[in-house]
């Protein structure tokens, strides 16, 4: 015992940051491509690339305002309901010639207006988002498939389809929506890392009662993080729906587990308080990869993978509790020895 | 809610808040009989085809299954956990275990349902293993459960179904058997729930399940195994799921791999309308089953007044959504009202 805290003390600080989840996912990552482009030719190929980018994508946009509800200590677990309420609420209107512009701000405003939902049951009733959350991917999904009813819309235009299909410019395998991914995750970065809003988040996740006491309105933090959550995600069904150039009443089903895995694989702890956008960013890639390469090289489908993400969000939860597994047997441990010790003392008097 | 718990229960007699609180409990109960009472009289009114026998015991029959699941379901919540992974498992022990109806021709229905039982039970020990002794929050280990059962489910089963005369006559016709004109199902489950509502009143570890939802830290300090508790609560909700996957396959006529997708969405809301705190230690199994037969005959209502089907999905998350708010509206009342009687008494 004495032996390993007196370790832990003087390991060195580059060690540390050397150690760090992050740097673990940077290593997996590499490993995860070099082992995909070893198994197939195909992996590296400007096409599966690609592949790859459009499949995590619109994934990897949620997952940015899920690590912010995550770092404050909610969850937010309607996030697919909400694309499917937004693709569908496209069809409706698209099918009832709106002009596009007002289509998209009329979506766009009730992915806030759904999120908002949430955020005044979670904030002023005082209800955790757990609960509200999975109420609401109920109520979201039902509402979705009235909306539209077994019906299928594709009469988009030529235009906004192409985004699924054409890459970013200049780039041959950057799909947008990874592209459009990568420009709000640096937004998001620079929020959460940079900023005194982004330590309130941080701080509100450590310790609510603290953060109170220290002036963040809390409340409404947690409002506005479940309206951006809502935005975002009506945004994400507008660009999903483009992508697929059609939207079914089961878009996006079961999404949630996707963008949750990516968040808590990326290193942000589910009790709230810790976590970086880089570490999100790397697991999408890592999680990316790893799809890819399973379906390359052992020819696993969706429904295969739906098992791997699944083992994926629980290791990732129980790898982040390594350190308080080990706490907990060496307490176990000395309490054990000090038991033995003092019958041995009693013994020996 | 700390007053539900066996060791403060004697003084908090004296203060006479636990008549106070059994009062607010039963008129709770009371509440979801009248909402149930006045749904079935408007709609018999409006369609009296309603209230046939037949519809009664289509009705019944159907709340057997989500009524078992209410009671699994409702012990975890008491914990203050949650298990989303229960309809993979209805879905996975109904396709394997009718699938002995192939493999073994001639095999006793028992023995069927054991094998429910036993895969219900192997699902819920990965998750009361991970949840219990690796401490990692219910919600994400449900989750990841509900998505790794409907994928083993998937893998399993591929495209293939099973269909209902591949089964047994007397096994198809589990749900139509009546006692005295009461479904035969609807009796066994009742009989279950009166037996898990005992245990949750007058067993040690029933009320432990209540303190250590009422209040993790004091469960601790009270020397309550949380763990081991904890460990069997979610093996109860998952044995129960294994045995309502048998009884899914009984009552429906094909099924492939996305049977009883989403059912434990329906399951959760009709705890929560039930009167079962999300926030866990309040609540009781009886009005758990109680708020299943109340959303069944809501269901079966809409479907008689001839509201289309696509809107059960909306109404079932609505419901979810109000039956959480007004809990909670209740619950900061109740605690208002406790307090007020406190004040007045000590002074």
């Amino acid at each position: 015992m004495e032996h390993e805290r007196g370790e832990r003390r003087a390991a060195p600080r580059v060690l540390q940051s050397v150690m760090r989840w992050e740097t673990a996912l940077a290593v997996l990552l590499v490993l995860v491509f070099g082992v995909g482009a070893r198994s197939s030719d195909q992996f590296l190929t400007s096409y599966n690339l690609q592949t790859i980018c459009t499949s995590i994508g619109v994934i990897a946009i949620m997952a940015l305002p899920m690590t912010l509800i995550i770092v404050v200590g909610e969850i937010d677990l309607s996030v697919a309901s909400i694309l499917a309420l937004a693709a569908e609420m496209l069809g409706y209107l698209t099918l009832h010639h709106w002009p596009l512009g007002l289509i998209f701000v009329v979506v766009l405003a009730l992915g806030a207006a759904a999120g908002a939902v949430n955020g005044f049951l979670v904030t002023v009733v005082g209800l955790p988002s757990l609960a509200v959350t999975i109420g609401t991917l109920t109520l979201y999904r039902g509402l979705a498939t009235v909306v539209l009813g077994p019906n299928t819309v594709s009469t988009y235009p030529e235009f906004w389809t192409n985004l699924g299909v054409v890459s970013f410019p200049g780039v041959p395998f950057l799909s947008w929506s990874v592209a459009i991914f990568i420009v709000l995750a640096i937004l998001f970065a620079i929020v959460l890392h940079r900023t005194s809003v982004g330590r309130r988040l941080f701080a509100i996740g450590l310790n609510r009662e603290a953060a109170e006491h220290a002036g963040t309105r809390v409340g409404l933090v947690k409002m506005s993080l479940f309206v951006l959550s809502g935005v975002i995600c009506a945004f994400v069904g507008i660009l999903y729906t483009f992508e697929l150039s059609s939207a079914g009443e089961n878009i996006g089903i079961g999404f949630e587990l996707q963008v949750v895995t990516i968040v808590l694989l990326g290193g942000v702890s589910i009790f709230g308080g810790k976590g970086t956008i880089i570490g999100v960013a790397l697991a999408t890639f890592v999680y990316a990869g790893l799809h890819s390469t399973l379906l390359l090289s052992r020819g696993f489908d969706d429904n295969d993978f739906m098992v791997v993400s699944g083992g994926l969000l629980i290791l990732s939860v129980l790898i982040q509790s390594t350190p308080a597994y080990v706490r907990r047997f060496n307490e176990a441990r000395r309490r054990w020895r000090a038991q033995r010790r003092t019958a041995a003392l009693e013994r020996a008097a | 809610m700390s007053t539900t718990t066996v060791d403060d229960a004697p003084i908090a007699t004296e203060i006479g808040s636990t008549r106070l609180v059994d009062w607010v409990l039963r008129a709770r109960t009371f509440g979801i009989v009248a909402v149930l009472a006045l749904f079935v009289l408007v709609t018999a009114a409006i369609e009296s085809r309603f209230v046939s026998t037949n519809n009664i015991q289509f009705i019944l029959t159907q709340t057997s299954l989500y009524a078992l699941l209410a009671v699994g379901e409702a012990i975890v919540i008491i914990t203050r956990n949650v298990d989303l992974s229960i309809g993979s498992i209805v879905g996975f022990s109904a396709y394997v275990s009718v699938n002995q109806f192939q493999a073994h021709p001639g095999i006793s229905i028992l023995l069927v349902f054991l094998v429910g039982l036993g895969v219900g039970l192997a699902c819920a020990l990965v998750t009361a293993t991970v949840v219990a002794v690796g401490r990692v929050p219910s919600l994400v280990v449900t989750l990841a459960m509900l998505y790794i059962i409907r994928g083993v489910d998937t893998i399993v089963v591929g495209s293939k179904e099973v269909v209902a005369s591949s089964e047994p006559d007397s096994f198809n016709n589990l749900p139509e058997h009546t006692v005295l004109g009461i479904p035969a199902i609807a009796l066994a489950v009742a009989v279950v729930v009166a037996i898990a509502a005992y245990y949750m009143r007058s067993y040690r570890s029933g009320r432990d399940l209540y303190a250590i939802g009422s209040e993790p830290q004091a469960a601790t300090l009270a020397g309550i195994p949380i763990a081991r508790r904890v460990f069997v609560a979610f093996l109860l909700s998952g044995a129960l799921a294994g045995v309502a996957g048998v009884l899914w396959a009984s009552e429906y006529a094909t099924i492939n791999s996305t049977a009883a997708t989403g059912l434990e969405l329906q399951v959760i809301a009709a705890v929560v309308v039930g009167g079962v705190a999300i926030f866990g230690g309040s609540g009781t199994v009886v009005g758990a089953a109680l708020g299943a037969l109340l959303l069944q005959t809501i269901t079966s209502a809409l479907n008689v007044l001839g509201i289309p089907s696509i809107w059960t999905e909306a109404i079932a998350g609505f419901l979810l959504v109000v039956a959480i708010t007004l809990d909670r509206v209740i619950q900061v009342q109740q605690a208002a009202a406790l307090r007020r009687r406190r004040v007045r008494l000590g002074a």
